[in-house]
């Protein structure tokens, strides 16, 4: 009798989280499964076919998309982990100092406001040094993305840092390694697995944006995302069933990788 | 000479100057690209709509004015602009639901993925983890393909004839309700469970032991412990399900506006920068009282079980 009684039972949660599990992968098993339907139409099923993902690969806007959503990505994505990392070094391992609350709170800044708010706030900035610069180019949006992907970059380093102690640094500045060569060589290495989880996280945070660069692009510089939402807002064909796969198979990969890099950690 | 003492403070300023030169770029970029632009919004929403969009530089509190109220175009009356206060309602109701909606369906799982054992663990949290880093948009148009009036609900309701014609649900409240609750429910499950594994559940086995039924080990035991990821989870739900700007413009279908799609309109075709800018200040008041509101009970109830 007694020995039947779980303590970690709750009634119905178990089928709540199966129902969630199944919710959750439901639509994007019908989504995959449509991206192989050779009828032009979305509502009926043709029989298996490769073709949207043809037309998807000889459609140069979606390819011109694809191209700038990585470039923008990995540049953001390397910059804003950069910068993470330099922040997150002055703001672990120590004893509290003045400024390091505004810190914290200034890094965290970009995930308080929503999105919307934002895009509009950069829209109002940028025209202005649009105007006076006429400069158009790529620059704000790699600005906008790095500034965005900060808080998703130190979040991850951060934690490794607070990890580590400070014995091992000790124990090189006590050997006259110069401060410089503590940093590359012992530092560096164990921070490591923090900064590639940062720097996968930072680029799918970019990957992902809709809103933002919404708002803060100029003509032509669709990124995959935007272009996806034009084509939606028009009308939906298998194309972007194509592409959405496509897509999803990169999520996945990228999220195994990090699964693989954060077990390494213990 | 210079005391040991004065050695010891020069190091320290030191090092503190060096952490602010470390922490510069960050702040730098942060403050150019995203809080800055922000002062710039306010200063905006104090001036006059210029005739092509952008402002003339004249002070003018009639943006402020017209976010809640509406000037007759005869007698130069005021009364309350019905249609912004539906949609700031209609946001606010959406983003409040979409949270209880998560976190109904987001504790139980993460409860059921914290119980699990040490090894099968890992598999469902990344199980949780494939959706939270899959492309917003991409799912959103996923919900699209499923509630759809030919998509997979309508269809197998048509063919069990429980219904004669398919049931609309895109481009409706409910629509938006689903698809936000779908998208943002891996933010809720995530912190809670981040709370739920550190649960020690040896309290939960005193409480049986002290003949607690199963409803109030989770009401007076479990819930109060994860109730920090709880309120993290909330919050991250709510903010952008208040500006949620994809999912009304995918499922609302541009009929049922939500803030954002007010906002970009006073950017696009309604060319009224400063009443869009008025807007925008007035979504990001929302947004701090509600974390106010949030913070203040954490602590409250901190205080109470610490």
């Amino acid at each position: 009798m007694a020995s039947n009684f779980s303590i970690k039972h709750q009634p119905g949660f178990t089928a709540i989280a199966a129902t969630c599990f199944i919710v959750l992968y439901l639509p994007i098993f019908v989504l995959v499964i449509y991206a192989f339907n050779a009828a032009t139409s979305t509502s009926e099923w043709g029989g298996f076919s490769l073709k949207w993902f043809q037309s998807a690969w000889q459609n140069t806007q979606v390819i011109d998309a694809t191209l700038l959503s990585f470039q923008l990505g990995a540049i953001a994505a390397l910059l804003s982990t950069v910068f993470a990392t330099m922040a997150a070094l002055a703001t672990t391992r120590t004893a509290s100092y003045p400024g390091l609350t505004f810190k914290y709170a200034a890094i965290n800044q970009p995930l308080m406001v929503p999105e919307i708010v934002t895009g509009v706030a950069l829209l109002i900035f940028f025209s202005r040094i649009k105007i006076f610069t006429g400069y158009s180019g790529l620059g704000y949006l790699i600005a906008a993305h790095t500034a965005f992907c900060i808080p998703f970059a130190y979040l991850p380093i951060r934690a490794r840092l607070e990890n580590m102690d400070l014995t091992l640094e000790r124990a090189a500045a006590d050997l006259y390694a110069t401060p410089w060569k503590t940093f590359r060589r012992i530092t560096l290495p164990l921070l490591w697995p923090g900064i590639l989880a940062g720097l996968m996280l930072a680029f799918v945070i970019s990957l992902d944006d809709v809103v933002i660069t919404e708002f803060v692009k100029s003509g032509g510089q669709d990124t995959l995302p935007t272009y996806m939402l034009g084509q939606i807002r028009r009308g939906i064909t298998p194309e972007i069933n194509a592409i959405s796969t496509a897509f999803l198979l990169l999520s996945v990969v990228i999220v195994t990788l990090f699964f693989f890099i954060s077990r390494k950690r213990d | 000479m210079a005391t040991a003492e004065e050695v010891a403070k020069a190091a320290e300023r030191r090092d503190v100057r060096d952490r602010w030169l470390l922490s510069a770029p960050a702040l730098l970029v942060i403050f150019l690209a995203a809080t800055g632009p922000l002062l710039i919004v306010l200063v905006y929403s104090f001036l006059t709509p210029g005739a092509y969009g952008d402002v003339k530089w004249q002070f003018s509190p009639e943006s402020w004015i017209s976010v809640f109220m509406e000037r007759d175009i005869f007698d130069d009356t005021l009364s309350i602009a019905g249609a912004h206060v539906t949609i700031f309602l209609r946001s606010i109701k959406l983003a409040v639901v979409t949270t209880i909606a998560t976190l109904a369906l987001g504790f139980p799982t993460a409860y059921f993925m914290a119980t699990r054992s040490e090894k099968t663990r890992d598999l469902w949290l990344f199980l949780i983890t494939i959706p939270f880093w899959t492309n917003l948009l991409i799912r959103t148009f996923a919900v699209l393909q499923i509630i759809r009036n030919e998509g997979i609900i309508n269809t197998i309701l048509l063919k069990l004839g429980l219904v004669s014609a398919p049931v609309q649900i895109l481009f409706t409240d409910t629509a938006i309700l689903i698809g936000m609750a779908y998208v943002y429910l891996p933010l809720m499950v995530l912190p809670i469970y981040a709370s739920m594994e550190k649960l020690d559940f040896r309290l939960v086995e005193a409480g049986y032991d002290l003949y607690a039924t199963r409803f109030k080990v989770l009401r007076k035991i479990i819930f109060p412990l994860v109730k920090p990821g709880v309120i993290a989870g909330s919050i991250l739900v709510f903010i952008p399900a208040l500006g949620a700007y994809v999912t009304p413009v995918v499922l609302g279908g541009g009929k049922n506006m939500m803030l954002s799609n007010l906002i970009e309109l006073q950017f696009g075709q309604g060319r009224n920068w400063p009443l869009g800018s008025a807007l925008s200040i007035t979504v990001m008041i929302i947004v701090m009282v509600a974390l106010l509101a949030y913070v203040r009970n954490a602590g409250k109830s901190g205080v109470r079980h610490g």
